[in-house]
């Protein structure tokens, strides 16, 4: 029992973190029906944009821990997202109506680019971070093992919650969000009423970017090291996290992200630490398979 | 300017020159944006483990000024430009009527100098200096040539998008290791010489068998699902491969595989070694230049397994299944059969690619295997331009080999500095290659698809019409 809870609450802190990749997966597959295979590179980008930030305020000006994670959360966004709109504008835009699979291979094109280029500018090392919040609440001993939950497991949880309510809002409520449900459903009948349907695209862009940034974010201080090779994974297990929930549906992400957090963590602690990347594409593969549509997406109809 | 002073417009309208600078600064603004929290600061880790910063202001400049003035041309020159430049009806210029004359002979030409390139790099390099242009070059390119023919029956013939190809040549790469190290000494040790022309068939067949397995689960896929679940099986078969370590030796991989023989000559100093029996010196070169042949062959196989496939009824189902999958079950193409014979025929020769392979390097581990090479294999594919064999030939000369000369270009070391390492580069380059050539021909060097079934009369498919790989 200690050791399930104690797993849940890792499971549920590394879902977040997949979840939030996953609605720029989920987010840019609904508008314009495309894998972006490049976005497990994008969070990767992010959070060595967090990394070198962070260090920016803390070695040289000195700043205190909270105020400077705050700036590096906002900074880490901002250029993420700069990063994710110059990659739509120059690798995706121009192949929109192409034939179907160049922007896929564009975008694995760009995936190798990200990372490679990271590896260049940045070295092919390690980069670790001095740990953060390494304060944890003791929830109940049992059997003489304590379940506990981290300071940084209740940032990353909150700092979710919040955001997946703030980007709710604006799907839902504000007339961007109701431009890229109108591009969703049909671009053409879209621009014809006169929505700006590349604006809206660059927009989604921005917004996968910049939760992924949230994501590398909470991704450095989780494990504390980042190196330029792990994008891919974390990619690949947060786009099944969207396919589980549902490709195109928001809570749906989040939900496939969850789930994938806690059967990865439940994986290695009651089977084997070594096959948990095999069991996370199992489940992709098996997913894909038998449950196209996942949990909370809506069956696609074949047209003729 | 004089292209602006050309243009007959109001005053009032921005000129060509203004509107294509205002356009750059905004280009070098955004290159400002993205190049400044990474490539300005470098983390490194200092003597006592602390990660500093190191600025490099230098370099954010640098690439500014590059994207400015790039962009400024690409505006003054090549976008925007005034209508009417381009003539109507385009007038053959003498480079296309000599290719025009040339094309019909290209593919023997290319052959020749193909079966004629490693006497040549002999007779030019002598043994020592040419072992490197045959191996690296050579068999290298001609690996690639395989493989990209392999997957061709899969992406271009069939229209199957498939990113997990590489676990086929680790199937076949894999297969032959382990019956050649293991089964063959423990059972039939006198079969040695003979081991590598024993299990390349069977390395063949397990790797089709493969395809088959896989590629039962994915017959309901189509488009980009199916290209991720192709690419989970491949990370799978790695990652098994990587942590079954009694099976496979894990990280470590396999070592000391037997090479393939001369036909049961083995190459070696001995008495009855290959050069000893033709009374020639001994040299590794023998070995390589007829290992160049056996790749050669292999690739050669697989092209003509593929020309004369394309005129069996499976041939013409995987094109139409390529085109239309509705309207070929709506046909009564068995759609199940047509795709799983794909899957096994790339399959097929993506393990024979891989049985070669493990004989060449004598050893293997599941680092040649990631998925990267999948990438490269489909990239050779798509720029080749999709079922095009010709094409998969130029594609990989340029990839593999462009990639291997980024190796001696010992010469940039003198310009950057002798910490500059060009080899670092080349996945860099590879990936923006990749990216480029999507934006400037999506369907690749050689883009036509002429259908080889036709009525009355030949009638080429513009490839922009029609809807290539729906299915």
């Amino acid at each position: 029992m200690e050791v399930f809870v104690q797993q849940l609450i890792n499971g549920l802190t590394l879902g977040s973190i997949y979840g939030l990749i996953a609605i720029g997966y989920t987010m840019v597959f609904g508008i314009i029906g495309m894998v972006n295979f490049a976005h497990g590179d994008v969070f990767m980008v992010g959070a060595f944009i967090a990394l070198i930030f962070f260090l920016l305020l803390s070695t040289w000006f000195g700043w205190a821990l909270i105020p400077a994670l705050m700036i590096v959360l906002v900074l880490g966004m901002v250029f993420t997202g700069l990063w994710n709109w110059a990659i739509e504008r120059v690798a995706y835009r121009p192949l929109r109506g192409s034939f179907r699979l160049a922007p896929l291979i564009s975008a694995i094109g760009m995936s190798i680019f990200l990372s490679n280029l990271i590896q260049v500018v940045q070295g092919p090392r390690n980069k670790p971070v001095p740990p953060m919040f390494t304060q944890s609440v003791p929830l109940f001993t049992e059997n003489g093992y304590t379940v506990a939950i981290g300071y940084k497991q209740i940032a990353i949880m909150v700092i979710t919650v919040v955001l997946l309510a703030v980007f709710w809002y604006i799907v839902q409520k504000t007339s961007l969000g109701r431009a890229q449900r109108a591009c969703e459903q049909d671009q053409k009948m879209a621009a014809l009423l006169g929505v700006d349907v590349d604006k809206t695209i660059s927009l989604t862009f921005v917004m996968g970017a910049a939760l992924a940034a949230v994501a590398g974010v909470m991704y450095i201080m989780y494990y504390g090291v980042v190196n330029f090779s792990d994008g891919f994974v974390p990619g690949v297990k947060a786009f099944t996290a969207a396919v589980l929930g549902g490709i195109g549906s928001l809570p749906g992400a989040v939900l496939g992200g969850l789930l994938i957090g806690l059967i990865e963590t439940m994986w290695s602690a009651y089977f084997s630490i070594d096959y948990k990347d095999v069991a996370a594409f199992s489940i992709l593969a098996i997913v894909l398979v038998f449950l196209p549509t996942g949990i909370l997406g809506r069956p696609e109809v074949e047209k003729v | 300017m004089a292209q602006a002073s050309l243009d007959a417009k109001p005053a009032a309208q921005p000129t060509r020159f203004e509107r294509a600078f205002k356009d750059a600064f905004i280009a070098a603004l955004v290159m400002l944006g993205l190049s400044v929290p990474i490539l300005a600061l470098r983390a490194e880790q200092n003597m006592s483990n602390e990660v500093i910063l190191i600025p490099r202001p230098w370099l954010v400049v640098i690439c500014c000024l590059i994207v400015f003035v790039g962009r400024l041309l690409l505006g003054l020159f090549v976008f925007n430009r005034a209508p009417g430049a381009k003539p109507l009806v385009e007038t053959p210029s003498a480079v296309k009527t000599a290719w025009a004359k040339f094309a019909p002979y290209a593919a023997q030409v290319g052959l020749g100098a193909i079966i004629a390139y490693p006497l040549v790099a002999l007779y030019l390099g002598g043994p020592q200096g040419a072992i490197k242009w045959i191996d690296n070059f050579g068999i290298q390119i001609l690996i690639y040539i395989m493989l990209g023919w392999g997957l061709n029956i899969v992406v271009g013939l069939a229209g199957l998008l498939d990113l997990g190809y590489v676990a086929f040549y680790a199937v076949g790469a894999y297969s032959y290791a382990l019956i050649a190290t293991k089964v063959i000494p423990a059972t039939f040790p006198d079969l040695g010489v003979w081991a590598f022309w024993i299990c390349l068939p069977v390395a063949g067949i397990l790797a089709a068998m493969w395809g088959v397995i896989l590629g039962f689960p994915v017959l309901r896929l189509r488009g980009d699902y199916l290209a991720i679940v192709t690419l989970a099986f491949g990370e799978i078969i790695r990652l098994v491969l990587i942590n079954w370590v009694d099976f496979s030796g894990g990280y470590a991989g396999i070592s000391s595989i037997p090479r393939p023989s001369f036909f049961g000559i083995p190459f070696n100093a001995s008495e009855s070694g290959f050069a000893a029996r033709f009374g020639l010196e001994f040299s590794p070169i023998y070995r390589t230049i007829f290992l160049y042949y056996v790749i050669l062959v292999l690739a050669l196989v697989t092209a003509f397994v593929t020309i004369r496939l394309r005129r069996l009824p499976v041939g013409r189902a995987w094109e139409a299944l390529r085109e239309d999958e509705i309207a070929c079950r709506s046909l009564g193409i068995n759609t199940v059969s047509t795709k799983l014979t794909a899957f096994a025929t790339g399959a097929l020769f993506g393990g024979f690619a891989g049985a070669f392979f493990a004989a060449r390097q004598g050893f293997i581990s599941p680092e040649s295997f990631v998925f990267l090479e999948s990438a490269q294999i489909l990239a050779i594919v798509v720029l080749g331009g999709m079922g095009s064999l010709f094409g998969v030939v130029i594609a990989s000369i340029a990839l593999v080999g462009g990639i291997e000369i980024l190796r001696e270009l010992d010469f940039l070391k003198a310009i950057f500095g002798s910490d500059f390492d060009p080899t670092q580069y080349r996945m860099l380059i590879f990936g923006l290659a990749m990216v480029l050539m999507m934006l400037w021909k999506p369907r690749g060097l050689i883009s036509h698809r002429e259908p080889t079934v036709f009525l009355k009369e030949r009638k080429s498919i513009s490839g922009s019409l029609v809807q290539e790989g729906h299915g």
